[in-house]
């Protein structure tokens, strides 16, 4: 037994048998559940207490059919299992297989076993038996697999402390392979292979074979050794064949034995659904449908509790500013911090709307439904059906959406998937056009339904998924990449959501929405509040310089005051690097302050109205300017005495932040995962060029 | 003849026969789509494109150039 160091166990599985519910019920985590295949695209790690002396370090997979990867996810699990080195190397597997699709499970247990891992079957969603009418002689079949197996529901948490007390006798379980593979096809070939590498077991060795280019975490010195053994790829296709069928063979036997199912208690709404929601009319107009209530409820629904949180960082504010000593730094906190955080705070409502829907959709199984009806249109995009899902998601935040691209097996629908992903109208955007479409759009009706600012926010989405589209057609014929269309997705069931998941789905995404907004926008209002309040000479001698120069016109203390608090900020640190770069923003019609804000939001959007508050905080000389809004409608252009916000400006700044690459979170993510610097710089770069000048041509015309 | 799982019509099955290497990804006969088994069209995409088909137990959806390399006889 290993004692006083943790045990290493992984959870493998085909996609969708319920690893991660399984995972949450053992660790006590939330990890993203759902109903689609391909849900979990990373690994994750948790701690689980399985009995008074054994503690394990649980390793959730990404789902995947076989050990021989076709997409990114699935390639985590074949290095998971075969590199030794790496500290997630698993001391045991349990292979998460669910009761319906049985066969095709065992196919990937009888791989790991041959792995010869310490291996036990979990033959998860127990509670769906009856009504499927399935049953399975489990006695019979751990005898046919050599293995322990335990029944287990991950959902309604049955089994799962038989399970913990299985696996603390894991050192006794039988690790002897299932399917002999060398003798039914080719003995002479694998043993040859057997005397190369007698470290490792046959079947091992046979995947470092077919899998080299998947392995780079082999010694180079193994590698060597696999590259001499230069078996030929037309030999290896026609053995991995011959594996598969035989791997069948042996499932089907044993299943003949063990598992039985009633087709009179089946119930068919599996296809009288599909029948509908795969229709070629009624299909989509239930998906746009869809779409359409989702935008609608996210408008509608969530502006009284919008409202609400709205007032309450008003009060905030005040009270800030009443109980706190007088100062620029409690101005600071006054209408800088606050409002910042409140600008976030307010779109939880649209925000949890929005992922209460998504979350929703992905537990039902309608997601698969959705990649099927959109795939042959998407390719016509240089995309696959799957793309919708990163695209829908990508409305939540880039950075998930990215990700969830994994399991799209075919690189270039994968790459242009990433690529104009940033294009979706993300949540951080909301807040910026949010307080723009107030300042500049009349609160209007036309034709008495439709209210003229949600109808210019819905075009601004629809805009972003214009953008990505155009943009995804033009890298589509731009880019020269080979593809070979391997798309295969297999359609789960349906099943009512679970009330637990989605919430916990909710609450997760908002709460990291929040606490990752909120952190970046507290540093930055600092770091512009410390360089918007500190200057060299002139900033420190404003006082004496305004007043030499103004004495010839007598102006009262009043205005003397606001002259000497601009000249403050235009000579403070802030106001010198804003001079600088105001030469380039002027043609879209921006003065410094605007200009400093929007270059404080690169780091992340949401920062913009937080980084404006400050900057007129401090050049406000201490007086009270009320809310950011407010004060953004009462700014003036001092040459032209016209307001600051007004139509050209605001359309420009719309349009700038539609298109606009201004996320380094983002941009980090993307350089993972398509491991070159290439493609963010290429996104930094593209989209930049076409916010400046879509933003410089929109603002020439309107002014 | 010649009939592959592109040629079924809404409904009908077939019994795979066998198929070129080269073209099926190992992947789909990993899932189960495998020669003697039977395939049952169960829903084609509205622009053709692709079939949502039922193998060996699994629910499946393929792209039509898939479809046309798998060779199959269709069942009455
Ligand atoms: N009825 C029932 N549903 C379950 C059970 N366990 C999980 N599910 C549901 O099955 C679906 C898939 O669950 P996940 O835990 O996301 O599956 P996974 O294996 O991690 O999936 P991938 O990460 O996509 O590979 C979700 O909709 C779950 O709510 C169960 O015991 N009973
Ligand atoms: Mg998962």
């Amino acid at each position: 037994m290993k004692s006083n160091s943790l045990l290493n166990i992984a959870l493998v599985g085909n996609p969708n048998t319920g690893k991660t519910s399984l995972f949450n019920q053992l660790t006590g985590l939330n990890q993203k559940v759902g109903n689609y295949p391909g849900i979990t695209v990373d690994k994750k790690q948790g701690k689980c207490k399985i009995s008074e002396h054994l503690t394990a370090e649980i390793t959730d997979l990404p789902g995947t059919y076989s050990i021989n990867p076709t997409t990114l996810d699935e390639t985590i699990v074949l290095e998971t299992l075969l590199n030794e080195k790496n500290n997630s190397f698993p001391d045991l597997v349990i292979v998460v297989a669910e009761v319906e699709n049985l066969k095709r499970n065992l196919f990937l247990f009888s791989q790991i076993k041959d792995l010869q891992f310490p291996s036990i079957l979990v033959i998860n969603m127990s509670d769906q038996m009856i009504r499927k009418g399935i049953t399975i002689d489990i006695d019979a079949l751990k005898k046919e697999l050599k293995s322990e197996i335990i029944l287990i529901s991950a959902r309604k948490n049955l089994g799962i402390d038989a399970l913990k007390r299985e696996i603390e006798n894991y050192e006794n379980w039988n690790t002897e392979p299932i399917a002999n593979i060398s003798d039914k096809i080719d003995s002479v070939f694998f043993e040859t292979i057997k005397t190369a590498f007698p470290e490792f077991s046959l079947y091992k060795s046979w995947l470092l074979i077919t899998q080299q280019k998947n392995c780079s975490f082999l010694s180079s010195e193994l590698h060597q050794k696999i590259a001499a053994f230069n078996p030929d790829s037309e030999k290896i296709k026609k053995y991995q064949h011959k594996e598969t069928i035989y791997r069948y063979q042996i499932i089907n036997e044993i299943l003949k034995k063990t598992y039985s199912v009633d087709k009179n208690e089946a119930t068919d709404l599996r296809s009288r659904l599909d029948k509908i929601l795969t229709h070629k009319i009624y299909g989509y107009i239930i998906f746009f449908g869809i779409l359409m209530l989702i935008f609608q409820s996210i408008f509608e629904w969530a502006s009284l509790p919008m409202d609400l949180i709205d007032s309450l960082f008003a009060n905030l504010s005040e009270l800030a500013k009443t109980n706190l000593p007088k100062g620029t730094f409690t101005n600071l906190i006054a209408e800088g911090v606050i409002p910042g955080i409140g600008g976030i705070v307010i779109f939880i409502p649209q925000i949890a709307i929005l992922f209460l829907f998504i979350a929703t959709l992905e537990e039902t199984g309608y997601m698969s439904r959705v990649v099927f009806l959109m795939d042959k249109i998407m390719r016509k995009f240089g995309m696959s059906g799957k793309s919708i899902i990163p695209l829908i998601s990508g409305t939540a935040c880039a950075i998930p959406a990215i990700m969830a691209s994994r399991n799209i097996s075919d690189w270039k629908e994968r790459l242009i998937t990433i690529l104009v992903i940033p294009f979706t109208t993300c949540s951080a955007r909301l807040p910026v056009y949010a307080i723009l479409i107030a300042l500049i759009i009349p609160d209007e009706r036309i034709f008495g339904i439709f209210n003229l600012q949600g109808l210019t926010l819905m075009g601004l989405y629809l805009l972003g998924f214009a953008a990505a589209i155009s943009s995804a057609i033009l890298l589509h014929n731009v880019l020269k990449i080979k593809t070979q269309s391997l798309f295969v997705i297999e359609m789960p069931n349906y099943k009512l959501p679970s009330f637990k998941n989605v919430f916990y789905e909710v609450v997760e995404k908002t709460k990291a929405f929040i606490f990752g907004a909120g952190k970046i926008i507290l540093a930055l209002s600092i770091i512009l509040w410390f360089l918007a309040s500190n200057g060299s000479e002139k900033f420190k001698n404003a006082a004496e310089y305004v007043t030499t120069q103004e004495s010839a016109n007598y102006l009262n203390d009043d205005v003397l005051n606001k002259k000497i608090a601009s000249y403050k900020l235009e000579h403070s640190y802030i106001g010198v690097m804003g001079k600088v770069i105001e030469p380039v923003i002027k043609p879209m019609g921006y003065d410094w302050k605007i200009g400093i804000a929007l270059i404080s939001s690169f780091a992340a959007r949401e920062v913009f109205i937080g980084a404006l508050a400050t900057i007129y905080n401090v050049g406000s000389d201490g007086e009270d300017v009320g809310t950011i809004k407010e004060r953004m409608a009462a700014e003036v252009d001092p040459v032209t005495g016209e307001k600051r916000f007004n139509f050209a400006t605001g359309m420009s700044l719309l349009l700038f932040y539609a298109f606009a690459m201004q996320c380094i979170g983002t941009l980090a993510i993307v350089k993972r995962e398509t491991k070159s610097w290439k493609w963010p710089i290429l996104q930094l770069t593209g989209m930049g060029a076409l916010a400046y000048i879509v933003s410089v041509i929109t603002y020439t015309i309107l002014s | 003849m010649g009939d592959t799982i592109a040629s079924l019509l809404i409904g009908e099955k077939g019994i795979i026969q066998d198929f070129c290497l080269d073209a099926i990804p190992l992947n789909l006969l990993e899932m189960g789509c495998l020669p003697g088994k039977e395939v049952r069209l169960l829903q084609i995409a509205p622009l053709k494109d692709p079939l949502y088909i039922k193998v060996n137990g699994s629910h499946l959806a393929i792209r039509i150039e898939t479809a046309k390399q798998i060779n199959i006889t269709k069942l009455r």
